[in-house]
Formats: structure tokens, sequence, C-alpha cells
């Protein structure tokens, strides 16, 4: 990533930005650029630079946000008509960190209205396209964020991940995606989804820079008490015997392997990497399987060890993750009610209305469908048959995990059974579109680290990306085995 | 002669009386500040906004626990209970309902009985709504200021003892140091279901719920018309309905809100924004031992030193116990209860006068100079008083004492000189004559003459003893 010095000024690197974002415009990458905003604080940075005072680690480097990172910078609008008018008082942790780096946001990404979707088809300002092919979609949520980086326009940008959501896009254009430890970044300042499996996470083009943006980011935050204790900058070791003291996720099993002691936890290769069979079905896209085997092949030639894995409780996660995340993004979303600020309807006469028709004009078809079922799961008398179910069933998977991490130091699967689909192919089969998600949702549901590396290209020329897993607080040792893997393929 | 019995729980809400809110860091005290002058994105629900934890309310329902005998959980959480409204801006509230932070226990009442508490659990406030002629606005300045909820078991049979369980849960918790207390501001409400059946009956009869009582008094009176009102029904053969009901202080009466068949479904699901809480021993221990002396503590400390009735009034004044327990000495314990107890009895506002209290070292001072009869008992209640007047306040009780020129005239040789004037004044002569000759009973005009002489100061049972020796 290049850092603004002597040789070039952060004014050149963020008008190059944003000339590039200019450039890409029928991508429709950005829902709002901060054109003005980010060329004054790149003078600010270049002066500091020619009076030689100190800049951060990120000087002069330009970042896009997906837009439902808040600052006041801008409206955050999380691609829904609802929050539209949103201006926000504040800055997301995360944000912040960077900016105190020296990184200068240029805008706001587009995504799937709420992070909904897996393809930011759901985007009240319309989708984003594929970096590689303007036929296809660019993967969601964060698809506007992976296209950028795609594209070049950026080095780095802001993601969230729920259930797939940075590494999926990540996958489908052809860049970085990682997906942290839950608990590893504030979550502070970014619109809600889901509580309990939502991260903070980055698109890069190496996992050299995704590193450093993890050093600057995590840490704990005291206005988000589900963050773990800093371990990324710490030996993960030594470190893993305090960890977890001070918060937990509220899911009791995964406090429990919050708490225990990691022994596993990678050190230096070679390694022992998981190949799940359960994964490999006919509704896996040749390529992509192609892909994995020659991975494994390469992985197996550099001296690392590959182990066959049954984890026959994954083919339940998607039905949890269905269950559970819908229950919270209906009650993340109760707040939205056009009482306070965003969108409120027109001609609402009464409070039902005020309520009734805001909502109903302001949401996408998409929120209201998991609106819908996240009420009716947690409804008085569903409640034991689906949402306690699902929270046990997830428990079941979080062991199903710890159990192969036993075996291994690191898991490789697909990032996605097939790559990037056309535009409008799934939006009528919301099933289908779930589908999609069904190699990343169990991370989300664990709350593992997961890293989408570009390995190939199909013969339509489409990205194929890989994801490397790794138990709880293992992201050092993940990124850096990237780093080795990324060198053994030069 | 009452025909059916009535059998009342009550959920009582308590707002603690912490720094800050229970999940941001603005001011909880909202008393006379403008409308929405202590909300933060927290309280308003900005998007992206997490909830922290505010240690100090754990604490002090670790104290409200200790205060109903209850156990404290080592483990609870929170949950959210959603429903909309415009004072509640996440449309949820973040409250316990699988895993409250307080069990079972109980509150003995002053006249024996004990009401079993079922559990207590802790909450968030929601705002409120100002409504003007055509449109409400909202205010969360309350939005987000913690509470605990404390349901009693249907153990209550009576108005007045439901009356006297509200009064007894009030003063356990300002005892205790968990709430301020505060009814007219609304720190402590009381929810209250009532159900009437005939005695022995196997079942409790339809319940009506009255709901946000904020006195005591209303308590009673909305438990006395229910009675009234449900048992006029099942005279008649009419059904109670279960609903909700309101009490209308005004009228005496209360009105139909909303019936069980609208109940709506809160949807309650874990928080997933803040972690189990866990408790260790030690952390509760140490509060435990911070709570400060609670009713029944008083009950025990001045059994034997204060008649009951005397300890049940003052014990309505929490500051003034702490005051009498900060005093050494049973007899100036007694002497200064009984000052207060009179007082509180007979003064119109005496609550508006006890809003300041002297120094404990004054009280023990004026105690102590009445028991050396430094003071006579009218002179010492006088100067009592004084300490209440704003323009005495902060003096000690020598000063006031002083200033009032109540004090005792024990000087003997000035009260010599004095009964030597009696004596030599020749309006006293026979008098003087009569004790020498052996009237015992014209001491008592001959006092009153020395008292007269010193302007009320001497004290007359020196004073008696001054003549005794000179006439002999």
């Amino acid at each position: 990533m290049k850092i603004a010095d002597k040789n070039t000024s952060a004014y050149s690197l963020v008008s190059d930005a944003l000339e590039k974002a200019e450039k890409y415009k029928d991508y429709n990458i950005f829902i709002s650029l901060d054109k003005e905003g980010a060329l004054q604080k790149a003078k600010i940075i270049d002066e500091k630079i020619k009076n030689k005072e100190k800049v951060g680690r990120l000087a002069g480097v330009p970042f896009a946000i997906k837009d439902n990172f808040l600052s006041p910078a801008g409206n955050t609008t999380a691609a829904s008509k609802i929050l539209e008018p949103l201006k926000s008082p504040i800055t997301a942790t995360s944000v912040k960190k960077l900016e105190d780096e020296g990184a200068i946001v240029i805008g706001r990404t587009n995504l799937d209205s709420f992070a909904h979707g897996s393809s930011t088809e759901n985007s009240y300002f319309g989708p984003t396209l594929n970096a590689h092919d303007k036929t296809r979609v660019s993967g969601g949520s964060s698809g506007g964020s992976a296209v950028a980086v795609a594209l070049d326009i950026v080095p780095f940008a802001t993601g969230t991940d729920t259930g797939g959501s940075i590494r999926q896009p990540a996958s489908f254009n052809g860049v970085y995606g990682f997906k942290p430890t839950y608990g590893t970044i504030s979550r502070y300042g970014v619109v809600a989804m889901a509580s309990s499996t939502d991260c903070i996470g980055f698109f890069a083009k190496n996992p050299e820079d995704i590193d450093l943006l993890m050093s600057i980011t995590s840490g704990q935050d005291p206005k988000d008490m589900t963050t773990l204790p800093d371990y990324y900058n710490k030996d993960g070791r030594e470190n893993a015997a305090v960890a977890g003291a001070a918060s937990e996720p509220h899911d009791d099993a995964i406090s429990e392997s919050h708490n225990a002691t990691s022994e596993s936890l990678p050190t230096a290769g070679p390694h022992t990497i998981g190949i799940i069979n359960d994964f490999d079905t006919d509704s896996l896209d040749s390529d992509i399987r192609a892909a994995l085997d020659s991975q494994i092949d390469a992985l197996q030639k550099a001296g690392h060890k590959i182990v066959r894995l049954d984890m026959p409780t994954l083919k339940y996660a998607l039905a949890v993750y269905y269950i559970v995340v819908p229950a919270e993004i209906a009650s993340n979303l109760s707040r939205h009610d056009g009482i306070r600020y965003g969108y409120r309807s027109k001609d609402a006469r009464t409070l039902d209305e005020v309520y009734g028709k805001s909502r109903s004009e302001g949401f996408m078809p998409e929120n209201k469908r998991r609106i819908m079922i996240g009420n009716f799961v947690l409804s008085s008398g569903f409640y034991d048959a689906y949402y306690l179910k699902a929270e046990q069933a997830r428990t079941l998977i979080i062991k199903e995990y710890e159990k192969a991490f036993s075996k291994c130091d690191f898991i490789l699967t697909p990032v996605s059974p097939n790559p990037a689909f056309k535009l409008g192919e799934k939006t009528s089969d919301p099933v289908a579109m779930y589908l999609e998600d069904v190699m990343s949702v169990p991370l989300n549901l664990a709350g593992l680290p997961g890293l989408a590396i570009p390995v190939a290209k199909n013969k339509d020329g489409l990205s194929i990306g890989l994801q490397l897993v790794g138990p709880r607080r293992s992201d050092k040792a993940l990124l850096e085995f990237a780093k080795s893997i990324k060198k053994e393929g030069e | 002669m009452t025909k059916y019995e009535i059998t009342v729980g009550i959920e009582c809400h308590v707002q603690l009386a912490t720094k800050t809110k229970l999940f941001s860091e603005v001011d909880n005290d909202a008393r006379g500040k403008d409308p929405n002058t202590c909300v933060s994105p927290v309280d308003y629900a900005l998007p992206g906004m997490l909830p922290r934890l505010n240690e100090q309310a754990i604490r002090l329902a670790i104290r409200a626990g200790r205060a109903m005998n209850a156990e404290i959980n080592p483990y609870s959480r929170f949950d959210r209970k959603h429903y909309y409204y415009p004072d509640l801006p996440k449309g949820y509230q973040i409250s316990q309902f699988y895993h409250p932070i307080i069990g079972a226990g109980h509150i003995d009442l002053p006249d024996g009985t004990s009401v079993r508490i079922e559990h207590a659990h802790m909450e968030e406030d929601a705002g409120k709504l100002n409504h003007y002629d055509t449109y409400s606005l909202v205010d969360l300045n309350r939005a987000g200021t913690p509470l605990i909820e404390i349901v009693s078991m249907p153990d209550i049979h009576s108005a007045r003892q439901a009356h006297d369980y509200c009064k007894e849960l009030w003063r356990a918790m300002t005892y205790a140091g968990v709430t301020i207390g505060d009814l007219y501001n609304g720190n402590m409400r009381f929810d209250v279901n009532i159900s009437l059946a005939l005695p022995g009956a196997k079942e409790l009869g339809k319940r009506a719920e009255i709901k946000n009582l904020n006195s005591f008094r209303s308590v009673e009176r909305a438990i006395e018309y229910e009675y009234e009102r449900q048992s006029k029904l099942l005279d008649k053969g009419e059904p109670v309905r279960q609903e909700t009901r309101g009490w209308n202080d005004a009228t005496g009466k209360t009105t139909f809100q909303r019936s069980k068949e609208e109940a709506q479904d809160y949807r309650y699901m874990p928080e997933p924004d803040i972690p189990p809480i866990r408790l260790s021993q030690e952390f509760i221990d140490e509060e435990l031992k911070n709570t400060p002396l609670l009713p029944k503590d008083y009950r025990g400390k001045f059994a034997d030193v204060l008649p009951v009735d005397t300890l049940e009034v003052l014990l309505d004044y929490p500051e003034l116990m702490r005051k009498l327990g900060e005093l050494a000495g049973k007899d100036n314990i007694k002497r200064v209860a009984n000052w207060f107890a009179s007082v509180l009895l007979a003064e119109e506002k005496s609550y508006e006068m006890l809003s300041f209290l002297p120094k404990a070292d004054y009280l023990e001072e004026l105690a102590e100079m009445a028991e050396k009869q430094e003071l006579s008992s009218t002179g010492a209640k006088e100067v009592f008083l004084k300490f209440f007047d704003p323009q005495m306040k902060g003096k000690d009780a020598h000063t006031i004492a002083k200033e009032l020129n109540v004090l005792q005239e024990n000087d003997t040789g000035a009260l010599e000189a004095i009964v030597g004037q009696v004596i030599s004044d020749p309006a006293c002569a026979q008098a003087v004559a009569d004790y020498k000759a052996g009237s015992e009973k014209v001491l008592g005009f001959l006092v009153g003459q020395v008292m007269k002489a010193s302007r009320g100061k001497a004290n007359p049972g020196t004073a008696s003893q001054i003549l005794k020796n000179k006439l002999t």
C-alpha cells in the first residue's frame, strides 16, 4: 500500500483515487464521495510531512468505507431509503482508528440494503457491477468495497461480514477479503445487522496490507462489550490464556470457547490443512473444485500436510443462520420507526401510520422478508421450536469446528459453490440466493476468522477464491500463513 | 364483614440512584433539566450504537437483593423485550426475562406478616410523552435510567397490607441507597394485580392490573375501589375480566385501559450486545458489605431504646435514622429521637423541615446540655426547633441557646446572689418566715421567685438547694 511521503503526496494519492472513482462510475461502486473533505485532509497530511511532523502508518492512504459505517462525513444510508437522510454525529471506532493513522476516506460504497444479500442487488441505489464482467453481480453484501479495491480505486476498503459479506464479494472480484474472529474489531458505529455474527473486516490486494489494517483496528473497545481483549498485536499463545476474561458473546457455547485457552493455535509451518469432505457436492462448480485441488497440490508440494474432515453438522448451518440472523435483524431494525431520524412517510396521519408507512416505504423487500422471518421465529409459541433450537444447533457447529481444529491448524474451503452469477439471475429466488452462503455462514455462527484468497480465474475470466479458516483468535497466524502461501505461489 | 377474599400481587419499578444511565455515560438525574438534554446517541438509538453496562447499577442491584433478603444470582443475562412506542427508541427494552439478577426473597412487614418476592430483574426505563392539543412530544431524558422490577408473590390480602408492603419496600430500597426514593418524581412505581375469590376457593379469581401507581395511599385506595368494583360484579354473577386499568387519583376510581386479548407478544430474545454477567462471590460480598444499615437493622439497634410507635414514625425518614445512628449513648438517642418524633407529629411541613438535618455533633451537644440540665426541657425543644430555622442553620446548640437566652443559671455564686435578693425582698418576708416556721410548701413559691428574678435561666433544683441551705 502506497503511503504518502517525500516522493509522493497525499494529495496526489487521494486525487488519483477520486479520479478513478469517477472513471468507473458506471460500476455504481460509491453511494457518495467526499471529494472536498478527502482533498482537504490530504493537504493537512502533506503539510505535516513537509513540516516533518509525525504522521501515522497510513498517512495519505485513500480508502473507502462500506456505507454502513458511521461518520459525520456524508450520510450513512446503509443503502436504504429509510436511512438515506441520516447524518451521524459520531465516527465508528474502526474508521476513527484508521483516520488516526492518517488514512483518508474518499467515499461510501454500495451494499445490499442493511447488508441483507449476497449480490448488492438489494441496494436502494441499484446494484454494483462485477469488476471483471459488467453483466454479473459484484457479490455482497459488501459489493461496492470489493469492486473499489479490485479496480484499484483504493488500496483497501472496509466491509462487514455477517454471513460471508466480505469473503464472497472478495472472491467474486479477485481480491483478498478478511473476516476476523468475532469481537476482534469494535462494532461501535457500524449499522448492526445481526449482533452475534457481525464482524468488521477488510478488502485489500495482499495479506500484508490486511495484517497492517488488523494491527491498527483490532483491540478491546469500551464502547463494544463484545470486543475481545487485544490479542492480535501480542503473541497469540501467551495472550490466549487471558483472553476472554472481560467479554464474551451471548452464546454460552461461544463464551466457553472464548474462555478456553487455544492450545491448537498454529505456530510456524509446516501446517496441517483440513479439507471438508461435506462441501464436495454436485452443486460445487467444477472450476472451483479444480482450483481447490490445485491449491491442495501446491500446499503438499510446499511441505504442508492435508487431512480430510467429515463435518456433518455443517449442513445445518444455513438453516441455523437463517433463523438466528433474521431474529437479530428484526430486533435491530426495530429502531427505524420514523420518529427520531431517517425517513418518515409524508402521508402518515396516526402513530401506527408513522410506523407502518415509514417502514413499508423505507425498507427494501429483502429487509422486510427478514424482518417477517425474524419476528415469526421469536414470537411466543415458536421461540422454543425455532430460535432456541437454532441456538442449540449453533453450539453443535461450534463444537464440530473445535473437534476439526484438534486435527488440523487451518481449514481450506471454497468461499461459495459458484463464481459470480448474472445480474437478476437469483433475485426472484431468495432461497437460491441464500444457498450461495452455504460455505461462508458456518464461520460466522462459530465466530471464526476466515480469509478469502484469490487463486484463479475461470475460462470466462471470472475470479475464483478460496477460504482459509482458523480457530478463534488465530487471525495473526492465519494471515502469516496466507503470506507464505502467496510467496510459495509466486 | 367481607364476603370475598382478596389476593394482591405487586410489581414495583425502582429507579436506581446511579450517576449515569444503565447503558450510556450521560447524567441519570434529569430533575429540573430541559427535555432531551440528558440523552446520548445510545439513548436515542442511533444505528450502530451499543449498550455499555453500568457497573454501579449492578452494585446497587446487589444491595437491593440484600434489602429484600434475596439471593444474588452469580449468572444473569439481559434480554430484549420488543414493542413499538415513541418513548422506546430502540423498539425494544433491554430487560432480564430468562435470567434475572435477583432471586427469591421476602419483605417482612411491621405487623409481623411477610410478603415473598418471586424475583427482581434489571431493566432500562423508557422516556416519556408530553401530550398537547394535536400533537405529542417525546422526552428521552428518562430513557435508559436503570430500574429494578421487584415482583411479589400473591401474598397480600388487604389494601392496608399492600400499603404497608409498598412502604416497607420503599424503606428498604431507600435505606439501602438503591434509589433516591422520590415517589412524587416516579422513582418508585407500583403495578398492582387484584383478584377476588370466595374464601376456600381452589383457584384465584380473574385479576385486574392497575398500572403506574406512585404513592402508598393510591395503592391502598385503588385496591379498596377494585374490591368494591369486583365484588359488585361477582355479586351480580357477572365475570371479572382480565384487564389493565388506570387509576385516577382525583376521582378515586379505576378505569378500563386494555384487555388481555390486546396483550402484546414481546418476542423476547437474549440481548446479543451484552455478554452474560458473571459475578464472583468476592464482588457480591464486597457490595453486601457496602450496603448501609437497613430498616430491620435499625429496628434491632433501637429496639430497647425507643418505643415501637416512635421508631416506626422515624423510619419513614432514612436520613434521620442515619443521623440517630450516629449518636452515641442510649439516653441521647432517646432524647433526640423524641424531639424528632414530636416535631414530625406536630409541625406542619415537617418533611420539608427535615430536608436539612443538623450535625450529629450538635444534636449530641444539645442532648448533653439537656442531660446536664443546662437547659430546661422547653429550652432544649426551643433550641432544637431553631436548628431548622434558616437563619440559625449551621449554628451549634450552645450558640443558639445563648442567642435565645435559655441557658440555665448553674453558676452557684450568681445564683446565691439572686437567692439572697429574693430572701431579703420584703415581698417574700412572709414566705421566708413561714418556711422557717416549718412550712415546706412555700419553698415552691420561693423557687418561683428565684426563677423570675433570673428570668428563667436559674436551674430550679439548684435554686431550691441554695434556698434550703440559706434558710436553715
